[in-house]
């Protein structure tokens, strides 16, 4: 049975001995030294660092010991089936790593003369029309550094738009579906909108009479996931969008979910006036434990002119910046994204090619509706809304019968799945579903890996009816058992840093 | 270029990176599903959005080999700070990446991990993201980090935000002096929040903050003042004391921008009583890869109002349940927006957490004397690239009469030639030379921003100013 590393590895300030030293930096020559004389009457006394700065110290041997073993700790998509619903964990090529460690882009500095930095900007330059083409926008922008950075940036693009308009006064609301990611509302919070939330019909679709009821001359936008949370097609996208055009608002699709329709349907196609995409999610780049990752932004041709500056554009075939854009929305980060992100997408891109890329999104949603058949009728498990309908890239099932009858949660089948060297599924999410396991397999795990992961949650349900407790009090073959996640945000438990530990009154309890 | 020779992909079992286009498993699947084929997955998209066209994309997959040597190609193309002497920082810099760094993130469980959502399996990322934490506060002498922003512009925009939270104001007040990128994410983030950016001026002598404008600017409406040390143009703000305190005698949130590189030998935002402090981090153990992922530093007090604002994820330490082990997790998400939404403090989800595992790599291994080290090696070579240039007929550096880190200015106004002459000159010698910032303030005249770190060697250093003398005196084009 699976059994994770337990190195009880010490915190790294635990370890190492004063004096020690874990690099050697170059240094400044003897002449230097010399020319420039003593450091302490150049620099301002009252700025001077006095103190030593209470970092540990440690040799290399240390250090590289101490990160190993925490690695091991950790469960990566090489170590098996990673299916967490709407985060697209798929296979992260190797040769995109070995590409993205090139000098050729490691040692690039952003503000370089354009001219010696023509392959970097051609790279991005056709990236960014291979972008535009899946998408069918007109034109993409690589700034964004995430998802969420990306709709931030989209709902930036429907200020300008209404600003430009001269009804921005009134378009103040953003209307997302019920089913619709955390970050869609929280986005359109931040650019300054009113978030109006519409709830899900029966069939997990977007009500249209709600809808309906909810756009106005306020409208200034409709966020939405097709397909959504639930892995359904919103089937009245026409509709949709024609309604919330109607009202005189935008169409932002977000595009985590975008996977199942790579080169078989388009955004753009479907109405959707502002796209974003996670190249960390359907085009393969590792998600590093968080990011980084990268969400560039595609638009309708009428919005091109509102995107952050600068724009790379091809003049006689030669690449070069354009800073001069009056209606962008300027700039939302330094620089012009996370490069080293984006070229492993393009090699991806490159890898795959459009057949390989609708082989992609075609056995993505085999893989979702394999293991949707599979499951059903699992003992415990219900699958909301029509489970006759196929499912895209991911399928949501309720743990509610299960906790009715035996009194373990989604959390619990979670974290059981973990003593098997199984990733659970999202949990909890989309909120309209209790209970909720939301799995999206993607298309990078083969058949057997599938089955092991359907098999396990079915014995896990068994368990949960024969033995609820080892349901209840797993994990136990992880690095640690079941955490306290609420002492670990309680105002007197709380330890946000090794200062804020030694400080705690709490160090004992804590031990 | 030579042609690319394509792997058509429908004469082949399966592709590499999808087990399951097999014809045969699809069989096997679609027999389970009880379909005869794929399309009838879709048959439920109407038919007017069914994509009926090939798109312009590259037609068919590639070989491995020919995927590397195209893009190998292209990135070839690119002439490097390798093989050019680059003067270049404003926001990215150059440094060394220790081959540790480099080795640890690339660890397959790191690297291919998850937001770890289930803390149990994930306590390896978790561990080191709250040492990258903890460094952070060591070296920035504050108590608690989130475990990253995007970088240091969207840093300051969201400490922007924040600081409007906290004190109900909607008014920042930052230096003049200011990266021209940093200014325009700030604007970005803070406009549609309602908070108005004041610029405050600078003394003509020494670039400092113009402390009479502060306090002719600062007032009740003030949620924040914001200074830079080292500023944007390399001097070190030295009245960081009366700033503070004209800040905290209005009851405004003291926000600091920093660059960590600067402190082990320059006061840390803490010392000086921030109450927020940001940065770029990415010169700690992150390489350039032309300006992105950078690692956005974002730091506060101990004070739980203020820690409740925080953006981003946050990790702590914690027991298990049955309380006999220490673990980490993620902490206060009912900040975040996977709860909270459209009330949550950011909606920064996905971050740039492994930048900050390599981070926290990097500080392990330099430890407190390695900071020192490094800071003093910087504060060097500054001086010695300023002293060597100065010497010229024609620059003149420092513009601002200050104590300089890493970058300073170089104005060549007394010359014939502008910035953009003298970098294109320059650039003909192999040599890149500094941001020229003419444009970004024209009351500066023909400048330059420079930069130089611990991987500047005296050669290097030397043979810019012989070229400059060259192009300055030498009277060759």
């Amino acid at each position: 049975m699976f059994k994770q590393a337990c190195w009880n590895e010490p915190l790294i300030f635990s370890l190492g001995k004063e004096g020690r030293i874990g690099h050697f930096l170059p240094e400044a020559e003897e002449e230097i030294k010399r020319t420039v004389g003593d450091l302490n009457t150049i620099l301002p006394s009252k700025m001077k660092r006095i103190e030593k700065i209470g970092l540990p110290e440690l040799s290399e041997v240390e250090v590289a010991r101490h990160f190993l073993r925490l690695s091991q700790m950790n469960y990566g998509i090489d170590s098996g089936i990673y299916p967490l619903g709407s985060c697209t964990m798929k296979y992260n090529p190797k040769i995109n790593e070995q590409i993205a460690s090139s000098s050729g882009l490691s040692m690039l500095h952003p503000y370089q003369d354009e001219n010696t930095t023509q392959g970097i900007l051609e790279i991005l330059y056709k990236l960014e029309r291979w972008l535009a083409e899946i998408t069918g926008t007109y034109e993409v922008c690589l700034q964004p550094a995430a998802g969420a950075h990306g709709e931030f940036l989209g709902a930036l693009i429907m200020r300008e738009y209404h600003k430009l308009n001269g009804e921005l006064e009134r378009r103040t609301e953003i209307i997302v579906p019920d089913s619709a990611h955390g970050t869609n509302p929280a986005s359109a919070a931040m650019a300054g909108f009113k978030v109006v939330v519409v709830p899900s019909d029966d069939e997990g679709c977007i009500s249209l009479g709600a809808l309906k009821a909810a756009v106005s001359e306020k409208t200034a936008g409709l966020m939405l996931t097709n397909p959504n949370t639930l892995g359904l097609f919103e089937k009245s996208i026409d509709e949709i969008a024609r309604v919330t055009h109607e009202a005189g608002g935008l169409l932002y699709y977000d595009g985590a979910n975008l996977n199942p329709l790579l080169c078989k349907v388009r955004p753009g196609d479907m109405g959707f006036d502002i796209v974003h995409i996670n190249i960390h999610k359907t085009f393969s780049t590792p998600h590093g434990g968080g990011g980084p990752g990268a969400g560039p932004v595609g638009v309708s041709e009428a919005l091109a002119k509102f995107l952050p500056i600068p724009r790379i554009v091809s003049v006689d075939g030669q690449y070069r910046f354009d800073y001069d854009r009056p209606y962008s929305v300027g700039k939302i980060r330094g620089f012009y994204g996370n490069v080293a992100v984006l070229v492993r997408g393009y090699a991806y891109i490159l890898s795959l090619g459009f057949e390989g890329l609708k082989e992609v999104a075609e056995v993505s949603v085999l893989n979702a509706n394999y293991v949707m058949k599979k499951l059903k009728g699992t003992r415990g498990l219900a699958l909301p809304f029509d489970s006759e309908k196929p499912r895209k890239h991911e399928c949501v099932f309720s743990a509610k019968p299960l906790k009715n009858e035996t009194g373990v949660s989604a959390i619990d089948v979670a974290k059981r799945l973990l003593d098997y060297g199984v990733h659970s599924p999202t949990i909890y999410f989309p909120l309209i579903v209790d209970e909720a396991l939301m799995i999206e397999p993607t298309e990078a795990f083969e058949k057997e890996e599938l089955d092991r992961f359907v098999d396990t949650l079915r014995i896990v349900c068994e368990e949960a009816y024969a033995n609820p407790e080892i349901v209840k009090s797993a994990p136990r073959s992880t690095a640690v058992s079941r955490l306290n996640e609420v002492k670990a945000s309680h105002p007197n438990t709380m330890a946000l840093s090794w200062r804020m530990y030694k400080k705690s009154k709490n160090q004992k309890e804590l031990k | 270029m030579i042609n690319p020779i394509a792997v058509n992909i429908v004469n082949k079992q399966s592709h590499p990176y999808i087990p399951n286009s097999h014809n045969e498993i699809k069989k096997e699947m679609m027999q389970e599903i009880g379909i005869q084929s794929i399309e009838e997955l879709y048959a439920d998209i109407p038919q007017k959005y069914r994509l009926k066209k090939r798109l312009n994309l590259p037609e068919n997959s590639l070989s491995e080999f020919e995927v590397k040597r195209q893009v190998e190609t292209l990135l070839l193309k690119n002439q490097t700070t390798n093989n050019m002497p680059t003067f270049l920082g404003a926001g990215c810099w150059l440094h060394y990446v220790p081959a540790v760094v480099k080795e640890i993130v690339q660890r397959s469980e790191l690297l291919t991990a998850y937001t770890p959502y289930q803390p149990e399996i994930s306590q390896g990322m978790l561990q080191a993201l709250f040492e990258y934490q903890s460094m952070i506060c060591e070296l920035t002498g504050m108590e608690v980090a989130n475990c990253s922003m995007y970088d240091w512009a969207s840093a300051l925009g969201e400490a922007a935000r924040m600081a409007a939270r906290i004190t109900g104001r909607n008014q920042i007040l930052v230096p003049k002096i200011i990266h021209p990128e940093r200014d325009a994410a700030l604007k970005a983030y803070s406009e549609p929040a309602g908070i108005s950016i004041e610029h405050l001026a600078y003394n003509g002598e020494d670039g400092l903050i113009d402390l009479g404008d502060l306090r002719n600017k600062i007032s009740d409406k003030t949620a924040a003042v914001y200074v830079e040390n080292p500023s944007y143009l390399g001097f070190i703000e030295e009245q960081v004391d009366e700033i503070c305190k004209e800040t905290h005698a209005h009851n405004a949130l003291f926000i600091v921008g920093t660059d960590p590189t600067s402190l082990g030998i320059i006061k840390a935002p803490g010392d000086y009583d921030a109450d927020i402090a940001i940065g770029e981090a990415q010169p700690l153990g992150n390489s350039m890869n032309f300006g992105g992922p950078l690692l956005g530093l974002f730091a506060c007090r101990d004070d739980l109002q203020i820690i409740r604002q925080m953006p981003g994820r946050i990790i702590g330490l914690t027991t298990t349940k049955e309380g006999n082990q220490t673990g980490f997790c993620m902490t206060l998400q009912t900040r975040e927006q996977h709860i909270r939404r459209e009330k949550a403090t950011s909606n920064i989800c996905s971050n740039e957490a492994l930048c900050a595992v390599a981070s926290a790599v990097y500080m392990a291994l330099l430890g407190p004397q390695g900071f020192r080290e490094l800071g003093e090696t910087i504060m060097y070579k500054t001086n010695y690239a300023m002293q060597k240039i100065s010497k010229l007929k024609g620059a003149s550096t420092p513009v601002f009469q200050s104590k300089h880190f890493k970058e300073f200015t170089v104005n060549f106004d007394k010359t014939k030639l502008t910035i953009k002459e003298i970098n294109k000159k320059l650039l003909k010698r192999q040599i890149h030379g500094g941001k020229d910032i003419s444009r970004e303030f024209p009351e500066l005249g023909q400048t330059a921003l420079y930069c130089v770190t611990e991987v500047y060697s005296k050669e290097t250093i030397d043979t810019l100013a012989s070229a400059l003398e060259d192009i300055l005196h030498g009277g060759k084009t």
